[in-house]
């Protein structure tokens, strides 16, 4: 077994806003995320995934096939988009806050099951540098 | 309900937050010899010290709060970071600390003190500790994940 990781870049805007709550929690909790204009972060994206190396190609998995699964699934639905107003899973009704946990979990269930030969082991999200979030699949 | 009141039972998921800091050290050990220092710490074992710019890891791990999307505050932790670490350690000369006054204040031993320190935080339980003290060399200490 070996894992491999493909990273991707998105830039992309959202705010965090929790409707069942008051303007005033939201503020509090939220302080400047709560900003309803939004702001905007760019993000690095790094997916990780475990296989066996094939004995004729020594590969895990084909990774220009890996870069076209990324950028069909997540880049091209995320970039330059607004991702509470653009991007469905965190559309408003579904509870689903854009944090950065949150968007590992959202590139997870987008990635799962679409990658052939290999299988997903981590979905790490940089916010910035100094900040970022993994998901391995835990329920 | 506010934040961090609800009992999540949601995906888990692991946040990590880097923070930077400065301090000199000097590695020297009482129970050797003058030459068995010299001999084993080479030049970290100048008298006069020397320091590093570390980077210092803290990954949190939990459900991730359904109400905030969030595995913790962020804000806590960095709260906590700032009281604990940063005010604690940066720009300090280790060796005249408490924690390193009968400890050698290596880079292993220091991601002790800190993964020691975070285990106080009360946000969120806090996994791994990985401290950079140079580009070529960084420590880490935590649950294994389970997933090798």
């Amino acid at each position: 077994m070996i894992l491999l990781t493909r990273k991707a870049e998105f830039s992309s805007a959202h705010y965090y806003w929790n409707e069942a709550w008051s303007e005033a929690e939201n503020l509090r909790v939220f302080g400047r995320c709560a900003n309803k204009n939004g702001h905007g972060h760019n993000y690095t994206l790094e997916v990780t995934v475990a296989g066996e190396v094939d004995a004729v190609s020594g590969f895990v998995v084909d990774l220009k096939e890996l870069k076209e699964i990324l950028e069909r699934e997540v880049v091209s639905v995320y970039d330059h988009r607004h991702l509470n107003l653009e991007v469905a899973e965190f559309a408003a009704g579904t509870g689903m806050i854009p944090t950065t946990e949150n968007i590992a979990i959202a590139i997870w269930r987008r990635l799962e099951g679409k990658i052939p030969h290999a299988k997903l082991h981590r979905v790490r999200v940089y916010e910035m540098a100094d900040l970022f979030a993994d998901y391995y699949g835990e329920r | 309900m506010a934040a961090g009141a609800a009992t999540s039972t949601g995906p888990k998921a692991y946040l990590a937050r880097r923070y930077r800091l400065s301090a000199s050290h000097r590695l020297h050990s009482e129970a050797y010899s003058a030459e068995e220092n010299r001999a084993v710490y080479g030049k970290c074992n100048n008298p006069h010290g020397h320091g590093h710019n570390y980077a210092v890891e803290v990954t949190v791990g939990g459900p991730v709060n359904a109400e905030t999307g969030m595995v913790c505050d962020l804000g806590e932790l960095d709260e906590f970071a700032r009281t604990h670490l940063l005010e604690r350690f940066d720009g300090m000369n280790l060796n005249t600390l408490d924690e390193f006054r009968e400890l050698v204040p290596t880079t292993e031993n220091f991601t002790r003190v800190v993964h020691r320190m975070f285990q106080g935080f009360r946000g969120a339980r806090v996994v791994r500790v990985w401290i950079e003290e140079t580009g070529n060399n960084s420590f880490e200490i935590g649950d294994e994940f389970g997933r090798g």
